[in-house]
């Protein structure tokens, strides 16, 4: 794989629920600019690996890491890294669209505000860019004082993309973010994701393998917690290594 | 299917719905009699100078206002220590104890709590805070017994007000770089607190009808004047229609103003009820 820098990095990864190992000795490499796809079965730990990157999993009791996660090479649970200012730098996108109940403005607004910005013109130029960039702002301009729940589904997803968006992350984990919505809205989120690789790194968890040969760059197989296989997402689809995946990909099982 | 077999279920479905509406009619005829019958035997006594006035004449003349302010006064006392400690309570529980034996232990302590009954609450307060505390005979002593007594309702039911804010709202807060403080100060609490709120009050107006844990706590039985600080007596409503209803010494004359009284008390107790409810969809609306 030639990908440039290593943005963010599983090293002999494994993550437990109690005694339950969910992930097994993960090693992979999401590169600065690229989309890194995560497929796989139900249940094989695509969401929980995702989660691990920005530490989301810290809290649910009983959970326990080992192995490292690297963010510009610097392990993120040293104590150097608080959990709190890593999730600024790693931004998420979750599986349902979850608007907050407020205004459109305020859920964009809402992860400056709670960083002490205040200057109401900064915050206004803020939200127009996030939006603009999430492809919504034309959709929502005129009505920034509206409750987010009176969007559709897939515009309720850009907006938490715009949401993410507007904290300036380094890198952006989609944790299935068109399981929840229709074929019309997806195709926009995957048009929406390709344009932000050019300014983020963004990691992908999908379910759904075409969306995966479509928008990602490299792609991870995962199953039952172990990698199967993780090489550039052409190679992957059309000449796999692994005859699990190959299977997998072709539909024979999953 | 046979028609037979369905007409039979269609049968066993008619008498099951109609038993059903039979039990909530019962219990509505009950609750209707209740209130026309207060209402019918106690609306006669309600007057201006009894609403206003101190009885007079061994309680055989005049008004209950002593008693209604009182009672305001002791559940606002109840109000000012069961509802921040006990929403504070039901925070830490439901938000940051981590969720184990010991945790599940507490809650049923809770829960347990509020079944105990309330003279057991009112021998409690002459204890700790009659006795231990040196707080005397007071509103303060009394107030606080009945906080106690409260706060199991309480935190429960800001218990359960916090269970309904999904938690979405909550791990989206925090993907954003929130810490959990801020998470819950902005993105929970502001729809918990409706739910909250309601609890509480619902508690209040239990509390506010109690005659077990002021009795020995600071209900006087008769207060020629009214409390002048929080370490006075004072005279409560369902207290005075204790004493009107079994401990007077001329029990059928003073019948009409113990219903009076009940009725004051009735109506006092629904109208925080319904002020719970009216509060609950302001704040509702409010919040959408």
């Amino acid at each position: 794989m030639t990908n440039g820098k290593t943005k963010i990095e599983a090293r002999n990864l494994s993550f437990y629920y109690g005694s339950k190992r969910a992930l097994n000795n993960l090693n992979i490499a999401c590169y600065e600019n690229r989309v890194t796809a995560i497929i796989g079965p139900s249940g094989c730990g695509k969401s929980t690996f995702i989660r691990t990157l920005n530490r989301m999993n810290d809290i649910i009791a009983g959970t326990r890491l080992e192995g490292q996660i690297l963010l510009d090479g610097e392990d993120v649970h040293s104590s150097k890294i608080d959990a709190v200012e890593l999730r600024k730098r790693v931004g998420m996108v979750f599986q349902k669209p979850n608007p907050f109940p407020k205004s459109i403005f305020d859920n964009v607004a809402y992860g400056l505000r709670i960083n002490e910005h205040r200057n109401r013109d900064l915050l206004e130029e803020i939200v127009e860019r996030s939006l603009r960039e999430a492809a919504l702002w034309d959709e929502v301009k005129d009505r920034l004082k509206e409750n987010a729940f009176c969007l559709s589904g897939g515009q309720q997803q850009r907006l938490c993309i715009a949401r993410a968006l507007a904290v300036e992350p380094e890198v952006i984990l989609f944790d299935e973010p068109c399981s929840a919505i229709d074929p019309i809205a997806t195709a926009k989120i995957e048009d929406l994701i390709q344009r932000l690789k050019q300014t983020y790194t963004v990691v992908i968890v999908t379910h759904n393998m075409q969306q995966a040969a479509r928008v990602s760059d490299n792609t991870a197989f995962l199953m039952l917690g172990e990698l199967i296989e993780f090489d550039e997402t052409k190679k992957i689809f059309t000449a796999p290594a692994n005859k699990m995946t190959e299977e997998y990909i072709t539909g024979r099982f999953g | 299917m046979k028609p037979r077999s369905m007409k039979r279920k269609k049968v066993v479905q008619f008498l099951g719905f109609f038993f059903l509406r039979v039990c909530l009619y019962l219990v509505l005829a009950v609750l209707l009699l209740f209130l026309f019958d207060i209402g019918k035997k106690g609306g006669g006594a309600i007057s201006w100078e009894f609403l206003t006035k101190a009885p007079r004449r061994g309680m055989t003349e005049g008004g209950i206002f002593p008693a209604i302010f009182g009672t305001l006064l002791v559940t606002l006392v109840t109000a000012i220590l069961a509802i921040p400690l006990g929403m504070f309570a039901a925070i830490y529980l439901n938000e940051y104890a981590t969720q184990s034996r010991m945790t599940r232990i507490i809650r049923l302590s809770i829960r347990n709590l509020s079944g105990v009954p309330s003279i057991v609450y009112g021998l409690f307060g002459v204890i700790l805070f009659v006795n231990i505390l040196k707080f005397g005979t007071s509103i303060l002593s009394a107030g606080l017994t009945l906080g106690l007594l409260t706060l199991p309702w309480t935190i429960t039911a800001s218990e359960e007000a916090l269970k309904t804010v999904p938690n979405s709202y909550r791990e989206g807060a925090l993907a954003l770089g929130a810490t959990k403080w801020q998470s819950i100060r902005t993105n929970v609490l502001p729809y918990a607190i409706p739910g909250m709120l309601t609890g509480t009050i619902l508690g209040l107006a239990r509390a506010a009808g109690e005659t077990a844990p002021i009795m020995f706590t600071g209900a006087a039985f008769s207060l020629p004047i009214l409390p002048k600080s929080l370490s006075d007596q004072f005279m409560a409503l369902p207290y005075h229609l204790y004493i009107m209803a079994t401990q007077h010494q001329d029990i059928v004359k003073v019948r009409p103003l113990a219903y009076g009284t009940a009725l004051v008390l009735i109506v006092f107790v629904l109208g925080m009820n319904m002020a719970a409810i009216i509060l609950r969809t302001r704040l509702r609306r409010r919040g959408r």
